[in-house]
């Protein structure tokens, strides 16, 4: 996994509250059994029409939406089905870090175990941001900071282990491996 | 020294704490058991080779198939074709569990079914254990007092790998339910009302304990209901104390403790109710005996009334706007008689045999309307086996509807099982997102009461009024 630690990027931004992991993948799509390759199904159901053909109208369909990093979204983004289906397609996109008032639980976690960055804001710089789709930002992963075009900072809550894994590109699982002693003495005493 | 008075979940997860959380790191909790599936494991057992790891405790472990399976008996049992890629799933999980050692509940075993409903019909989901799956609604587990949860694909690998999950400690919030559900009235509606109450993310971050009197009525199955949808309301976990109705729905299953263990067990397991004094993160209070039959209008589980309600206005809001176009509805109308294409009962919310009985005991004597196609699909292979000996596949088939072999079928549509386009759908499942049943499908969630009613009337009926 690519350590995360500094990104500049524009954003693409979908108004909608309550975007649910069955929106970010159908079902349909997860009879695959490897990771790969699901970028091409994010959103599906708004991207494509019926017949499979790209709905013009859809901001990813749009030519000021390539090579943007950044999704800004209206709040609960992620809810729903546990589906890790859901990170993996962002991130195929492209995609490395997505902005909203609120994050789904699970998701969030998600995302995080992919280098895919949950980022909350307060209500004023999340209006903002819906407003200004297109708008350039750059986002500090250590600082746990977010510059606006202007020049505002905004810094961002991260939990300390989540930034950790974040800049050395980790997954958590080599920090549980290292506690096996723990686990051991643990499984003995129940 | 007296220790401070404990909520439910505080014993549940203290018991679990392997290392505890520090400002640095999370919480190391151990699970003990885990449940996997055909749909969200392949790419962690993928995991494990990538970083050489293996099964730390298989027998910790167990796999059912059930996201991608068919429901038809003939490609279940009679050898007919599968999807391709239901079968490569199918494979990979055979393979995955015989590689480490790991038990199967097979496409053709008889205690198969959707991996929430075997685990507390087998006797293994018990109380005070911490149970995770690939999969969101494995809430439904903590009706036993377990502490439940939902992981990604990556936290299975780390399950599989260490038994442990990194977890920072979520708050708890208490929903007091005071209060008789009144007749016609389901731990469906109860769910759906809570959820109103609470919203769609009212619950984010938090585990949700469901106690008062009206609890303490619901026999264990309806209890599996209302913590199920408890991820509709953002919670992860919902739980219920165990109690006397806990305990004489375990004693005597597979996989649950007997003899002294039995007795071990319960002394322990007497111990988890919360205690006097106790404190909570958050306190909400709701009426159950107010509750109406609901259903949902909408694209969220949010977005739902009592079924003799109005659609709800919300002028200048656009996202509401849209979820009434998708489904096909106007704002201020209401949704009773309403017609309706199709008729699903099913799904880990609402297959267990009790929800057969409840929807058959509406179809007995009647025949669902003409035109409209009605699933039944039973939570499990053991539910099938009951309704049908008692009988409850021949009322559904002389309706007319369908009876077909356990999976999650139409509840996410991944096996062919589909509602149409621009169709509506009553179902008894827990999700009316955005093509949930099939693209373009409009789902319409509500009880099996409700829902067999409207089966009979083709129209959303209000199972109080079909007499
Ligand atoms: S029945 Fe539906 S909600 Fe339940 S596990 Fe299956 S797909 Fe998920």
């Amino acid at each position: 996994m690519e350590p995360f630690t500094r990104l500049t990027s524009r954003t693409v931004v979908l108004p909608a509250a309550n975007i649910d992991t069955d929106q970010i993948i159908p079902a349909r799509f997860l009879t695959t059994t490897t990771r790969a390759g699901l970028g091409e199904r994010l959103f599906a159901d708004w991207r494509y029409d019926e017949h499979g053909a790209r709905r013009a109208q859809f901001v990813l369909n749009q030519p000021a939406a390539a090579g943007c990093r950044i999704l800004v979204a209206g709040a609960n983004f992620g809810c729903g089905s546990s589906r890790e289906h859901a990170a993996w397609a962002l991130i195929d996109h492209g995609f490395r870090a997505v902005i909203s008032t609120e994050i789904a639980d699970i998701f969030r976690n998600n995302a995080l175990k992919n280098g895919l960055l949950p980022l909350t804001v307060a209500e004023p710089t999340a209006a903002w941001l819906l407003a200004h789709p297109g708008a350039a930002l750059t986002i500090d992963v250590e600082h746990g900071t977010l510059t606006l075009p202007a020049g505002e900072i905004v810094s961002f809550p991260l939990e300390p282990f989540a930034r950790h894994c974040l800049l050395e590109g980790l997954d958590g699982l080599g920090f549980l491996l290292s506690r096996a002693a723990e686990i051991d003495a643990f499984e003995r005493r129940t | 020294m007296a220790r401070a008075p404990q909520t439910l979940f505080d014993k549940v997860w203290q018991r679990h704490e392997v290392c505890p959380e520090s400002t640095a790191t999370p919480a190391v909790l151990y699970v003990d058991l885990h449940l996997i599936h055909e749909v969200t494991s392949p790419q962690a057992f993928a995991l494990l080779r990538e970083r050489g790891l293996t099964v730390r405790r298989a027998e910790r472990t167990l796999a059912t198939m059930d996201h991608s399976t068919p429901t038809r008996t003939a490609q279940v049992f009679g050898g007919a074709p599968i999807a391709i890629d239901a079968a490569a799933q199918i494979h990979e999980l055979e393979q995955n569990c015989a590689r480490y050692g790991i038990e199967l509940l097979g496409l053709t075993h008889g205690q198969r079914g959707i991996v929430h409903v075997i685990g507390p019909e087998l006797g293994l989901t018990q109380p005070g254990e911490t149970i995770v799956c690939g999969d969101s609604h494995t809430s439904t587990h903590g009706a036993l007092g377990a502490l439940a949860f939902g992981i990604g694909s990556t936290e299975v690998a780390h399950v599989l790998a260490t038994q442990c999950l990194l977890q920072r400690k979520p708050r708890r919030l208490a929903v007091n339910l005071s209060g008789r559900l009144a007749t016609g009235v389901t731990a469906k509606d109860l769910i759906l009302a809570i959820i109103a109450r609470l919203g769609i993310s009212g619950g984010t971050g938090h585990v949700l304990e469901y106690r008062g009197e009206t609890i303490d009525a619901l026999d264990m199955e309806e209890r599996m209901t209302v913590c199920n949808m408890s991820i509709e309301a953002g919670a992860r976990a919902g739980m219920i104390a165990p109690d006397e109705t806990t305990f004489a729905y375990l004693a005597g299953r597979p996989r649950a403790p007997a003899g002294e263990d039995w007795e071990r067990a319960l002394a322990c397991w007497r111990e988890l109710r919360t205690d006097p004094g106790a404190s909570f993160d958050r306190e909400v209070a709701m009426d159950a005996a107010a509750i109406e039959p609901m259903i949902t209008y909408g694209t969220n589980p949010g977005m739902v009334i009592p079924i003799g309600g109005q659609i709800p206005q919300r002028p200048g809001d656009a996202v509401f706007a849209r979820a009434l176009e998708y489904m096909g509805l106007s704002a201020g109308e209401p949704i009773k008689d309403h017609p309706v294409n199709v008729v699903f009962i099913g799904s880990c919310t609402n297959s267990r045999l009790s929800d057969l009985r409840t929807a058959a005991a509406v179809l007995r004597g009647r025949r669902i309307a003409s035109g409209l196609t009605m699933l039944v699909v039973p939570g499990s292979q053991q539910v099938k086996r009951a309704a049908e000996a008692e009988g409850l596949d021949r009322v559904f088939l002389e309706a007319g509807a369908e009876w077909r072999e356990s999976g999650c079928s139409m509840c996410l549509g991944m096996n062919g099982d589909v509602v149409g386009r621009g169709q509506y759908a009553i179902s008894t499942s827990n999700r009316n997102f955005e093509g949930r049943q099939g693209a373009g499908a409009r789902t319409l969630l509500a009880s099996p009461l409700t829902a067999a009613a409207s089966a009979v009337r083709g129209r959303v009926t209000d199972p109080r009024e079909l007499g």
